[in-house]
Order: C-alpha cells, then structure tokens, then sequence
C-alpha cells in the first residue's frame, strides 16, 4: 500500500481547469446541437412526411443501439473521408451531439404526445390561432414534463463527453492521462479527476432543480 | 497492411462472447448489490436510506470510463497489488450496474402503494414475507421494462472495457482496424453488430411497457 500524494498534481492545476472549461465546452455544444435535432425530429415524426419519418426513427435507433465510443469512431473516421479536416474536439462534439439528438428526439416526442388532443381542441374552439394554442396550450405543459428526463439526459451527456478523450479531445479524462504519464500517481489523478466530475454533476443537478422549481413548479406536488 | 477478409469478421464475432462475458458478470454480482441497494434505500431506518444515496450519488456521478480506470490503474497501485483486466473491469461494470438497477427496482418497490405493505402486515406476515410475496411481484410487474432497457446500457457500457485492453467486442474492432486500416469499414461492421445484440432488447422493453403498463 502507497501512501496518497497529492501534492505533485497542485503543479497541473492549469491543466486540470483548462480540462475542466473543455468539459463544459464540449457538453454545451453537443447540448445545443442535440437539442436542436431533438426539436426538429420530434417535431418531424409528428407531422412530417413518411419517409422523414422512417428516417428518423432509424437514426434514433441506429443511436441508441450502439455505443458511443463506436459513434465517436465511426464519425472522427468518417468526416475526413468526406474531405472535412476538423479536430477532434469537433468530431467529438458533433458525435456527441448526434447521440443527444437521439434521446432529445425521444424526449421531447414523448412531452408532445403527452398533451391531450382535446386540449388543444379546446383551444382552438376559444379562437386562438395555430401559433397561440401552440405558444399558451402546448409549450408551457410540454416545457414541464419534458425538464427531468431533459436534465437527467443533460447530466448523462456531461458523463459521456469523458469518451471524446479517446479520440484525443482535451477534455478533462485527456487531462487525467496527460498527468497520470508525467506523475504516475494513477489512484490520486482518477480520484482528482472522478471529484471534478462529481461536483460538475452535483452542481448541474441543484441548478437544474432551482430552475424547475422556479420555472415549472417542480417536482410537481399532489 | 491486410484487406479486411471474412476472418477478422469472425474475430469480430467471437469478441462478442467476451462483452457476453461482462454483461453476465454485472448482472450476477450487480443484481443482488442492486436488490440490497433499492431495500436499503427504501428502509425506514435513515442510516442505511442515507449509505444507499450516498454510495448511489456517487457512482452515478462518475463517468463509467472514471470508475473503470480508478480499479484499472488507480486501485492496483494504491493497494500494491496486480489486477487482471477482467476483475478490473468486473468490479466496475458490477457498481455501475448496481447502482443504476438499484435506483430502477427503488422506483418499482415504490410505485407500489402503501397500503400494500400495511394490508400484509395485518395478515401477521413478516417484514420479509410482505416483501417477497406481496409488495415484490408487483414492484417486479412495474420494473422490468426499465430492467430490460438498462441490459442495453449494460451492453453499450461493456464496449470501455476496450480502453483499458480488455479484448471484447470494442478493442477487437480497434485491433482489426489497425491491422486493415479501413476503421470506417471495420467499426461499421462493429456498430452493426452492438445494433444487432441490442435491438431486440429495445424493442422488447418497449412491448412490456405497453402491455405491462397498458394492463394497469
């Protein structure tokens, strides 16, 4: 048994942080581009043409059948053959992106779906226009029950950026490798590395709980 | 440099026992720390509901890649001793499957109604016997289709144990696209294969769903 050292890691702090933003960077573009996929999905296997909607479900699927390091591969491999040069935090983040947009497109499906058809019926019946009844009937009980599956999806994606380290995008798990081969101090680096995460997580599950008790009342008490 | 020939296919194939291999590891030392897990965290008494949610907090916390190098290279060393990849990676795939059953048979010991525990309780059974036989089979009923879904997880988790040299399904891919130098071919080839395993268990937790839930 070795005894624990902590202190030759104080020396990588800047690396430790840069890590940490390229975390966090990594996490909110493929949050962006994951959500804008899900809107847009979600929205075209309601209402688009069929073979629209065949093709997203077969991405769907094809994303969540598959694991994501095979996802970071296939696309860090696949976009230089298509003639696009790109780093591997980008490849990482549009992979990333591509697997969020899945579950995005499942999530915010199934908060459409979970709002009655009557409902927005009634609406209509009180003579709010396509645009009103979507704005005042839809969104806002759509907004509510889609946030936990969104936030807990969000957190799971946060964990999943750690893969884009193995396509060598330096985030916070490249990081811990990059220090682990210069101190060998393998236990104190993880647990570093596995702290900085957990905070991350536990920071992003108060806030989001602030949020939704702020902005949807949430959890919703009976 | 080598075409990719029907034999790296074949390897391929027979990686597939060894991600086999771990998901039934997880399974049979994660279930019942999960079961443990879900009483604990349902347990009137604070001290073992709190271990529960810490240990759970945690480990959801931690990115499945954290906890596989943490027993890989961090353990070993800090304990002075040499673990084998596959208890490594057995440990870390047996946590992670733990604490998320855990939190899936939390929810279905919970969605059962209250009045269930008491009504067995007036039938002078056992704190245990009201479990087993009432509040179980019901809480099982509402849990298996998240169960299932969670094999998929499992089964897309296995493929880290590639990162630190374990050779299942993952690494075999990375080692036949090394030696052929098409990855684009060769972890298609592997994608299709995880779609293949995992498919049919999403479609299945999907039909449980409807008909277990439906039914209610």
């Amino acid at each position: 048994m070795q005894t624990l050292n902590f202190q030759q890691l104080l020396r990588y702090q800047d690396q430790l942080i840069d890590g940490t933003l390229h975390t966090l960077l990594l996490t909110l573009v493929a949050a962006v581009i994951g959500t804008a996929i899900g809107v847009a999905g979600a929205a075209a296997v309601r209402s688009g043409p069929r073979p629209v909607r065949w093709a997203i479900r077969g991405y769907v699927e094809l994303i969540r059948n598959t694991p994501s390091l095979i996802q970071l591969f296939v696309v860090f491999f696949v976009l230089p053959g298509f003639g696009l040069r790109m780093g591997a935090f980008e490849a990482a983040a549009i992979a990333l992106g591509l697997y969020f947009g899945a579950y995005c497109t499942e999530i915010v499906r199934a908060g459409l779906d979970a709002i009655p058809g009557s409902q927005v019926e009634a609406g209509q019946c009180l003579g709010l226009t396509r645009w009103q009844v979507f704005r005042h009937v839809v969104l806002p009980p759509a907004l509510r029950s889609v946030y936990p599956a969104f936030t807990s999806q969000f957190v799971l994606l946060l964990l999943g950026t750690s893969l884009a380290s193995q396509i060598s995008a330096e985030e916070l798990f490249h990081t811990g490798g990059f220090i682990e081969t210069r101190t060998y101090r393998s236990f104190e680096v993880y647990a570093v590395i596995c702290g900085i995460y957990f905070a991350l997580v536990m920071s992003f599950k108060l806030l989001f709980a602030a949020v939704g008790r702020l902005a949807f009342r949430w959890p919703v008490r009976r | 440099m080598r075409s990719f020939s029907l034999a790296d296919f074949l390897s391929l194939l027979s990686a597939l026992q060894w991600t086999g291999v771990l998901v039934l590891i997880a399974l049979g030392f994660g279930a019942p720390l999960a079961l443990a897990l879900a009483l604990m965290r349902t347990s009137a008494r604070r001290a073992l509901r709190w271990t529960a949610t810490a240990f759970l907090q945690i480990v959801q916390g931690v990115p499945l890649l954290g906890l596989l190098m943490f027993f890989y290279f961090g353990m070993p060393v800090f304990l002075g001793v040499e673990m084998s990849p596959l208890v490594a990676v057995g440990i870390a795939m047996t946590v992670y499957t733990a604490s998320f059953l855990g939190e899936i048979w939390r929810g279905g010991i919970e969605a059962v109604k209250h009045e269930q525990w008491e009504a067995a309780a007036c039938l002078g059974l056992s704190t245990w016997h009201q479990f087993r036989y009432v509040i179980a089979p019901q809480a099982f009923r509402m849990a298996l289709p998240p169960t299932v879904g969670f094999l998929v997880q499992l089964i897309k988790g296995t493929s880290l144990a590639s990162i630190v040299g374990f050779v299942e399904l993952a690494r075999a891919g990375q080692l036949v696209s090394a030696a052929t130098f098409q990855p684009l071919l060769v972890y298609s080839i592997v994608a299709a294969i995880y779609f293949a395993a995992c498919l049919p268990l999403t479609l299945w937790a999907r039909s449980l769903e409807a008909r277990l839930n439906g039914a209610r």
